[in-house]
Parts: structure tokens; sequence; C-alpha cells
């Protein structure tokens, strides 16, 4: 047994939040010990007032957007809810797509601003009735959405300061070396690539 | 040039305009690089945009590309006050999606120097704190506390502030024996008098108070809203310490008391964090006390790597080690959140794997974020300078808020 944080036991919570939230619940998974609740996106602030009126979920600690660029919709948003009186945990995921704003959960809980925000900063998931809808955590004029799975790790930008020019300059990556990406996977399971030769097996 | 007294804002009728001033992103007082607009009538915040991202180093992204193993220094890196502490979540987090077990002296090595990083970042805290309002000599007499904090994480791990010691099933290394006799020694006979020295300039000084109680006062419906946790939460007056309430690693097998704080304002922050600093010595000591022998590591060979001495003497060590550190373990499909009390609050690692050697996601949940947030709120009606107050007692490091 692991012996990360132990709260309050799941039994008969997902039964509970089911019958609470009734239809705008797409489905309610337990697994490594934890309930996750897939919820309507469109009616995500109904689910969570009920959530933390009827069930004491009184805290949102966290907002997480997750890319799965082979899916429809695409982005999956994740919200951490807090039970402090039943000392508790569940999370709320909704799924959207780029032109599907989700329903902002500011007037719930304020804390969802910035949380919000970070959200659409990283993968450009737009969230209806955040009144502050800037880029955090990017820079000043960033453009793209840069946790999406088809952002390359090194950007499209560098910037450097221009003893010639005193001032920083922002120019296009260039890289000296191209970007390794190792893969350690064992050819023996899971690596999904042909091997140098193989090729020659299949035309026969 | 010449002013007639006619023409002077004070005599004539018109509206005096708010202006708008930055407050960093370079000030010594912003702890880092915030960059503060402040919209300010005369002296008095009548509003306040925390810009934050001028640290954002892309932490998630890069750990999206790096084993699971890999990404453990990272997360030294996110609140450098209190590296270990940022690691503990990350290490629990992995060890739940792969259900390890990890031997009770490595749970008690992980609490004590959990334990000692929060005594370590509280002194930077405190100390700056006290500094931001204008008292120079407590913050020199933490800092050897610090410095003393520093030098046993160098003696654990070979590193003084990027440790990198936890791992994914235990710590990397067994500390030896005269590192904990020294560690004893120094809660004995050390710590609290340097630290009660340092409080007791600053604790009833009528100064200090005047720049710290009823400033920002944040009521427990605000608290809970705005999503505090940590001293935060507990200076608004809600006993909530995920060390008690959800306990991970051993501290269901210790004792200590959570302090609570009565108006919520930026003295009572500060004096929770100050008895924090006793509880954990507290901690510490029992943790001593109670160690028992053994591995610290997962003898579970899919995780955690061999011992040298066996490499030499067993070929299936051999190719064990050389498994985990090119290819890494592999963590089976699923995603966790896992949060632990840090010092600054909850530490939340939201992890979510897809059975490869790679996390697929992981976002980091830091403290900083909601905290600097409701600094909006707290400020508005305050004057310019207690800005610097409020600051302080929020505890931020940018490492761990922009990630």
């Amino acid at each position: 047994m692991h012996s990360a944080p132990r709260y309050a036991s799941n039994d008969g919570v997902a039964e509970t939040i089911a019958k609470v939230l009734g239809k705008h619940v797409v489905q309610i998974s337990e697994a490594n010990g934890e309930i996750a609740v897939e919820v309507v996106t469109a009616k995500l602030v109904d689910a969570m007032t009920l959530l933390r009126d009827e069930l004491a979920y009184q805290q949102l600690m966290e907002i997480a957007g997750v890319d799965w660029p082979d899916q429809d919709p695409r982005f999956e948003v994740v919200y951490c809810l807090l039970s402090l009186t039943k000392n508790h945990r569940i999370r709320v995921h909704v799924r959207t797509n780029e032109d599907v704003a989700v329903p902002s959960v500011t007037s719930i809980w304020p804390v969802a601003g910035w949380l919000e925000r970070e959200v659409f900063d990283m993968y450009g998931v737009l969230f209806e009735g955040n009144s502050d809808l800037r880029r955090i955590l990017t820079d000043y004029g960033f453009s793209g959405h840069p946790q999406r799975k088809d952002f390359p790790l090194t950007g499209y930008t560098e910037l450097r300061y221009s003893e010639e020019h005193k001032r920083v300059m922002y120019e296009p990556v260039s890289l000296p070396q191209d970007f390794r990406k190792f893969d350690f996977m064992s050819p023996w399971e899971g690596a999904d690539y042909v091997l140098p030769g193989d090729e020659k097996g299949e035309q026969k | 040039m010449s002013l007639s007294p006619d023409l002077a804002p004070t005599t004539t009728g018109e509206d005096i305009q708010n202006y708008t001033i930055n407050f960093g992103p370079q000030h010594p007082a912003a702890h880092g690089v915030l960059r503060l607009v402040m919209e300010l009538d005369g002296e008095i915040i009548e509003r306040l945009d925390p810009h934050v991202g001028l640290l954002h180093r892309g932490t998630e992204k890069l750990i999206e590309y790096k084993t699971y193993l890999q990404a453990l220094p990272y997360f030294d890196r996110l609140d450098y006050c209190s590296p270990l502490c940022m690691e503990h979540s990350y290490v629990l987090a992995v060890e739940k999606l792969l259900n390890v077990e990890v031997p009770l002296r490595a749970q008690y090595l992980r609490v004590l120097f959990a334990e000692l990083t929060r005594i370590c970042n509280h002194m930077l805290n405190l100390g700056s704190h006290v500094m931001d309002v204008g008292a120079m000599t407590p913050n020199l007499w933490m800092f050897e506390i610090r410095e003393d904090c520093l030098n046993f994480f160098e003696r654990a791990s070979g590193a003084r502030m990027h440790a990198a010691w936890f791992r994914p099933g235990g710590v990397h290394q067994d500390v030896p024996l005269k590192l904990l006799t020294d560690i004893a020694d120094w809660l004995d006979n050390r710590v609290l008098q340097l630290f009660e020295d340092a409080i007791s300039l600053v604790a009833d000084n009528r100064i200090f108070k005047q720049r710290n109680v009823d400033i920002a006062v944040v009521s427990k419906d605000e608290a809970i809203r705005w999503g505090f946790s940590g001293p935060m939460i507990r200076a608004a007056g809600i006993p909530w310490d995920i060390r008690k309430s959800q306990p991970y690693d051993v501290y269901d097998r210790v004792e200590f008391d959570v302090p609570v704080g009565t108006k919520g304002d930026c003295y009572d922050r500060f004096m929770v964090r100050v008895e924090e600093v006793r509880q954990s010595i507290r901690i510490m000591k029992q943790c001593l006390r109670d160690m028992p022998e053994g591995p610290v590591l997962t003898e579970d060979r899919k995780v955690a790597p061999p011992k040298r001495a066996d490499m030499k003497q067993s070929m299936e060590a051999l190719i064990h080690h050389f498994k985990l550190y090119t290819e890494g373990f592999k963590v089976p499909e699923g995603s966790v959140y896992v949060a632990t009390e840090s010092p600054k609050g909850e530490f939340g690692v939201y992890l979510v794997a897809d059975g490869t050697n790679r996390p697929y996601r992981c976002k980091i949940r830091p403290t900083a974020f909601s905290h600097l947030q409701a600094m909006d709120f707290m400020s508005r009606g305050h004057m310019l300078a207690d800005t610097t107050a409020i600051l302080g007692a929020l505890d931020i490091v940018f490492g761990e808020c922009d990630r």
C-alpha cells in the first residue's frame, strides 16, 4: 500500500454524487482510490453549485487542462475539489473543443479567475463568463498555446539582448542541432515504429 | 518654473486623479520577479493587478519530455526555498499510481527532512517579512538557522538547495548516523535558542505590531472561496492541515498541534508560522526517536535500482540498473491528484500517466497562485506601505508561482 495522503473513504460517495447531480453526469469512475466525475460541459456551473452546496465540497483547489489530440472533443478540463468538512477530494472533468467555451465557475469560486486564465493561456480553452480572460504565464504579446501536444518543446521564438541595438530582440528559434527526442521504449514491447529492416519481412 | 498658489491642486476645486504605479518587477520587497500594477488614490490602494509569469520556464512541458525519474529534479526548482517538500508531492503521486510500498525508515526520513525544509522555509519567510517592515536583525539571526539546515541537506544529499533526494519508493541514500545525532543535538541545543531570540525581538514589538495587526484581514468564508491553504487558511481560523487530516508517510504516527489564528490578519499569519516552526521541531524529535533501522528504498527492482554491490555479482541487478537509467520505469495508465502540506500551503500534483515511461501530463498546483490572486481584495483600502507586509505574509516564491 502506498503512503500518499489518506482521506475519508470513497464508500458510497459515487452513488450520492450520481443521485444529487442526476442527469448532469456523463460518467463516474473510481480509479487509484480517487473519484472522477465527468459532467455535461454546458451544465458545469449547475453541477458545481450542487457539489458545493449539497455535498459540501467547499474549496476549488486546482483547474488542470489536458490535451488529447486524437480524441474529440480534444481538451479535458479537470477541477479538483476539496471538502474541508468531509475531508474528501473529488475531481470533476469536462470535455471541450477549441471553439466551445466552458462555463466559468468564477461566480462560485473567485479563485477560478486565475486558474481559468492559466488553462486558457496554456491550451486556448475559452471560459464563458470569466471577465478577465487574459494570458497569465506567457510573455506579453505571446502567440500560441504552449501546453498543447502539437506545440514544440523549443517554442517558435527566442530572445536575446542585442548590444548593437541596445534592446531585447525577438528572433525565430534556430537550433545548431536538431532537438533529439530519445525513445527508450523497449523494441520488444510498446514501440510502435518499424525497425529498420523489418519491412523486408512484411513484403513476403 | 513658477507655480501660482491658486493653481496648486490642493487649493483649486479640481478632482485629483488616481494614478497608477508599477511595483517591481525589480523590487527588493517583491520577493522575486513580481510586477504589481497599482492604482492609487493618494497613498490608498484602489486596485492592484499582479502580473506573474516573468519566471515561467515551462516546467510542466519539460516534464512531459522526461522520464519519471528525470522529472524529479525540476520539482526542487519550483519552490526553491523548500525543495524537498516539492519533491514530496511528486514522489507520492508516482507511488500512488504504481502502488508501491515505501519502507518505514524511508517514510521517517522523508518526514524528518520535510520538516527540516519547513523550518528552513519559514526562516527565510519570517526573516524577510520582518525585514520588509523595517527590522534588520532577526533576519540575520534566522539566516544562521537556515545555514544550518542547508548544511544538513548537503550532508544528506550532497546538494545544499536542490537536493533531489526523494525517490519514488523511498529516498536516494541512507543518511550517516552522525548526521542524525548532529540533527538531534541541533534540535536540543541550538535551533530553539536562536529562533526564540530572534522572534522575541519582533513578536511583541510595538512597531512590528503597528505594521501588521489588522492589516489585510481575511474572513473564514473568504479564505475558503479564494482557495487558501496552509498557514493562510489557518491564520483565518480554520484548523486545516493536510498533515493532520489526510496524513501521508508517517505523519499519523507523530504528535503535533495545528496553530490557528484568531483574526486572519498579517500578524496572525506571522505567528502561525512561528508556532509551526516549534511544532516542526517537535515532529523532528519524534522522528529521530522512532526511526527504525532498515532499507530506505523499496525492494521492487522495477522501480528502484539495486545496490552497487549487487551489480558486481548479479547479472539481473545489472540489467535492472541499466533499464532503470535508460528506459526508466513504466507507470500504469491512470490519473491522480496528490496534495501535501508544503510550508506555504497545499502543493498538489495532478499526474496523468498513459502507461509509458514518461508522464503524459503533470499539472502542478502552486500555493502562490491562489494566494497572490487574493492580494487584490486583501490590499484594497490599505496604504501603499502595507503591500510589503501583505506580500511578506503571503509567503510567495516565484519559482513555484510561475513554474
